[in-house]
């Protein structure tokens, strides 16, 4: 049954401090998609396996839809939207437009997420670190293959910016 | 071959970037969940968790009292408005809301609406059914007993059977099999699989009772013809329905179908007065909504001592589930399925198709493929290898021998269909050179000596899409042509708007690329607009590789019809007769006389500015594509795979794919669709499958059970291209979108058979997982 007791938090969304009152229960995927309109986020299943809702928390690459938003609570989320935009595109969007990483973009902003974490974690990661880092976000149309090389693109070009600065 | 425009044009064969990938790579698409609109409630679905049972009770009132609902409504509520029941895509119908009785598990019951999603799912829990289970029919092969229970009570004939169909010369067919010499047969079952794109379905439907427009946001591949059920069922006028088909993530034939989501909404609308979104689970998605394949398989081959060819007999069994839903062209029950001769020469053919109920979701939609023929294309293929392993000659030489030679096109097959151009023989030639094939054989022999497994296989498809031509192809009377409405604005852009939508096939792109080259313009210049069905021409939406062949044609016919005007606006501009102009990308020249020229640009400025005396202004066209026949887009693929004997697990090492689906538009957006259906087509062939229990349960119903390769699981895809124009599209293109669904599971099934041929296997049926792979080992007594 349903109860409406809401629960203050604090969360800083791609820099911004947000204050809000949610209810315990409030997936924080749909904290981010319906209190935050922040519609880039996506749901595609139902068991955590789709990996479209793929955020970073503190850093680390979360499925947003098997986390309570209150469990967010004082932390740091980020999201596709804080990622880049249409005037700097962050080197992993635009591996993913140059090397044909996507079709019909559902997965691509949870893809983005978790090769973001992949990158931080690994700056050169090969192949196959390239394909475990993104298992847990699936692709129906793809077949991966391009977006592997989306990924290699972006390490690349993080790492030659990286050693020019 | 066509003239290659400069890349800055961005015409046809240009490899050129997508331009709807801004919006996707920032989350900044607008998807069906996105759609937000002022005072928007939530509808919930509660389903039946029996297969079959009578509805004896529902009580709504628990759940009507929970603050925040605003209604329930049930099938005797959609009766009233006689909405209970609405017809399907095939010559059947289907239950909205179920009445009386529920004949599949996770049936729609009843629809809650509330304020907001989750009260929606708390209320559904308050819903109260009692239910009186009734005997369930699960194995199609059953449906036809006399014991069997009859599933549905609202047809006029008390049988389980939908349709007997057939095709064919049935006497020719039956006295070459009996005078043949050799004959090969196979039993092959191509599972219940389902699209399952990663976004599921789902709709946003306002009603604006001061206008009386209704407007409905629907994940649809074809919103034309889903505005036309809506006014047929709904009873509205048709002027009154706008239906938006926003950015959609995947369709895959998945969203083709209406729902009862949809009809639920709507009602919801219309009867609460506010905005209603309905959004499907995975789970529900992947449990009511349009199945594929389900075909239960058995072809027999005749052939000579030599291996040639001459006749092909076909018998299958269709479960089509509770409802006959299967989006299919009015007058073919088994779809394409009668392309089944495949690639090959047969002197006779015959084929039977019965379709059944039984207790299980309804559908039978067809997943990335053109109306079963993924079925014909994997049992055809199949059954060359398992002939060529009964003349044990070389499944290559077999294919060789049979091949529909390029001089025999256009090419009347038995079943009826005539077969546009091919060269078969070339694409298994690239194939066999790209994989190295002499040399993999050899490696295969002395692994056999030491005991491993290693497997080659072959497949040698040939697809048929592009439906129409109206003559033959409707939907519930549809005819299925497409269109195209180019508008070239002063400053020489232009916008294009079409009746089909993308899923991620990447229109706003290839469609561009037609438009300049055909007028010069460049691509990044061209707005291509789909899915309004208030702006767009009428069509029949994007399916069966159709977007290419149609709507693609429509787009090349409506640039000359701008052209032409063009050529006339030039004329009157230079001071000369049109006869006296040449045409190349982007300008009209007078000739001999190359500087005095005029562009596209300057002449579209003219259509608004100085146009002749007498011409009617503007420069735009449309142009609706009635296709004279369908194209015949083809390949060979090839999967080599290594078998571990410990656990019966399949590695796919390499995988080489030549594709000739004519002139390409773009080839990066080709190779990718290809990457993308092979993915498909390896999931079919080793993980996927919706089965169900002897109770009807459904198992493969959520993404824990119904395995979705992720990129671990993924080989590398290697790709190659021959190029047979289509000889009767308007620039030689065939549509590519299914072709590596269709043509690669016989490839991964007849890599493993051939494997383990030699142990005696001659057909192992989808999903090869490794536990199934496992057991035959253990059988052969290969492994402990």
């Amino acid at each position: 049954m349903t109860t409406k007791r809401a629960v203050d938090i604090t969360v800083k969304v791609n820099g911004k401090e947000h204050f809000a009152a949610v209810e315990p229960r409030l997936l924080l995927v749909h904290f981010i998609r319906e209190h935050l309109a922040l519609t880039g986020t996506h749901i595609g299943c139902d068991t955590t396996n789709c990996g479209a809702c793929t955020v970073l928390l503190d850093g680390r690459a979360v499925k947003s839809c098997t986390l309570f938003t209150v469990q967010a609570d004082g932390r740091e989320l980020r999201t596709i939207e804080g990622v880049g935009n249409s005037s700097a595109l962050h080197p992993l969007q635009e591996g993913f437009k140059e090397k044909h990483g996507l079709q019909c973009g559902f997965c691509t902003p949870g893809m983005i997420m978790s090769a973001c974490a992949l990158l931080e974690k690994k700056p050169h990661p090969t192949e196959e670190d390239i394909r475990w880092g993104i298992s847990g976000n699936l692709c129906r149309c793809t077949g991966y293959q391009n977006i592997v090389k989306a990924v290699q693109y972006a390490a690349e070009k993080m790492s030659a910016s990286a050693s020019q600065a | 071959m066509l003239a290659k425009t400069l890349p800055e044009i961005g015409g046809m064969g240009h490899p050129i970037k997508r331009k709807e990938d801004l919006r996707f790579i920032q989350g900044k698409g607008n998807y069906i969940d996105d759609v937000q609109l002022p005072g928007m409630i939530y509808g919930h679905m509660v389903r039946s968790p029996y297969a079959h049972a009578r509805i004896t009770a529902i009580r709504t009132e628990e759940a009507k009292k929970l603050p925040g609902v605003l209604a329930v409504i049930t099938g005797e509520d959609l009766a009233k408005a006689n909405l209970a029941w609405m017809p399907t895509l095939f010559h059947d119908k289907q239950m909205v809301l179920a009445t009386g009785k529920v004949l599949f598990q996770s049936q729609e019951v009843a629809f809650v609406v509330a304020e907001d999603r989750y009260t929606a799912a708390d209320a559904a829990d308050l819903v109260e059914i009692d239910y009186e289970e009734l005997p369930v029919l699960i194995d199609p092969h059953k449906s036809q007993d006399s014991d069997a229970p009859i599933l549905r009570e609202d047809r006029e004939e008390k049988s389980n059977l939908i349709f007997h169909w057939e095709v064919g010369d049935r006497a020719a067919t039956d006295q070459a099999m009996k005078s043949a010499p050799v004959t090969a047969k196979v039993n092959a079952f191509f599972p219940r699989c389902h699209p399952a794109p990663l976004e599921t379905c789902g709709c946003v439907i306002d009603f604006n009772s001061a206008t009386g427009k209704l407007t409905a946001w629907i994940t649809s591949q074809a919103p034309h013809a889903h505005r036309t059920v809506f006014a047929l069922v709904a009873g509205l006028p048709e002027q009154n329905i706008r239906v938006i088909s926003p950015d959609i993530g995947g369709g895959f034939g998945n969203k083709v179908p209406v729902y009862p989501g949809y009809v639920c909404a709507a009602v919801a609308a219309l009867t609460v007065g506010r905005p209603v979104k309905w959004i499907e689970t995975r789970s529900e998605n992947l449990q009511s909504t349009g199945f594929a394949r389900d075909y239960h398989m058995e072809a027999e081959l005749a052939a000579d001592k030599e291996g040639r060819l001459k006749a092909l007999r076909v018998k299958t069994l269709a479960d089509h589930g509770a409802f006959n839903a299967a989006a299919q062209p009015t007058k073919f029950p088994a779809g394409l399925f009668s392309i089944c001769t495949g690639s090959y020469d047969f002197s006779s053919a015959f084929c039977e198709v019965d379709g059944v109920y039984t207790n299980k979701a309804p559908g039978g939609i067809a997943y990335r493929c053109s109306f079963r023929v993924t079925e014909a294309a994997y049992l055809i293929e199949r059954a060359m290898d398992v002939l060529a392993q009964e003349l044990k000659l070389d499944p290559v030489e077999l294919r060789r021998k049979n091949f529909i030679p390029p001089e025999k096109f256009p090419y009347s097959s038995p079943l009826g269909w005539s077969y546009d151009s091919g060269n078969y023989q070339g694409a298994l030639d690239l194939a066999l050179e790209r994989i190295g094939y002499n040399d993999l054989r050899k490696e295969q022999a002395e692994k056999r000596e030491r005991g491993e497994l290693m497997g080659i296989g072959i497949s040698s498809f040939t697809e048929i899409v592009g439906a129409g031509p109206s003559h033959t192809f409707d939907i519930l009377g549809l005819k299925m042509f497409d269109s195209a409405e180019l508008r070239v604005h002063p400053t020489g852009k232009a916008i294009m708007r079409m009746g089909t939508k993308s899923q991620g096939q990447g229109h706003e792109t290839t469609y561009a690329q037609i438009v300049a080259q055909e007028l010069g313009i460049p691509a990044a210049d061209v707005a291509i607009e789909e899915g309004d069905t208030d702006t767009a021409p009428y069509g029949l939406g994007t399916y069966a590789s159709r977007s290419t062949p149609t709507s693609g044609a429509a787009a090349a016919l409506a640039a000359r019809k701008v052209r032409e005007k063009a050529r006339k606006i030039a004329a009157h501009l230079l001071e000369v007769s049109e006869e006296d102009l040449e045409w190349e990308p982007g300008k009209f020249s007078v000739k001999g006389a190359p500087g005095k020229s005029k562009t596209i640009q300057e002449i579209a400025f003219a259509a608004y500015t100085n146009f002749p005396q007498g011409m009617e202004p503007g420069l735009e066209a449309v142009h609706y594509y009635d296709p004279p026949n369908l194209t015949f887009p083809f390949g060979t693929y090839i999967a080599v795979v290594d078998i571990d004997k410990g656990t019966g697990e399949v590695k796919v090492r390499r995988f080489v794919a030549v594709d000739d689906c004519g002139n390409i538009i773009n080839p990066m957006i080709v190779e990718g669709q290809v990457h993308g259906g092979l993915t498909e087509g390896l999931a079919i062939a080793f993980m996927q499958e919706i089965s169900y229990d002897e109770s009807g349960n459904i198992q493969g119903g959520t993404f824990m059970d119904y395995l979705v390769p992720t990129a671990v699981e993924t080989p590398h895809w290697e790709t190659g291209h021959t190029c047979t124009p289509s000889p009767h599209h308007p620039f030689g293109a065939k549509g590519v979108g299914e072709s590596p669904n269709v043509g690669s599971p016989a490839a991964f099934v007849n890599a493993v058979v051939d494997a383990l041929s030699h142990l005696g296997v001659k057909h192992i049926d989808m999903p090869l997982s490794p536990w199934k792979i496992w057991q035959i080992l253990k059988d052969k007594g290969v492994t402990q």
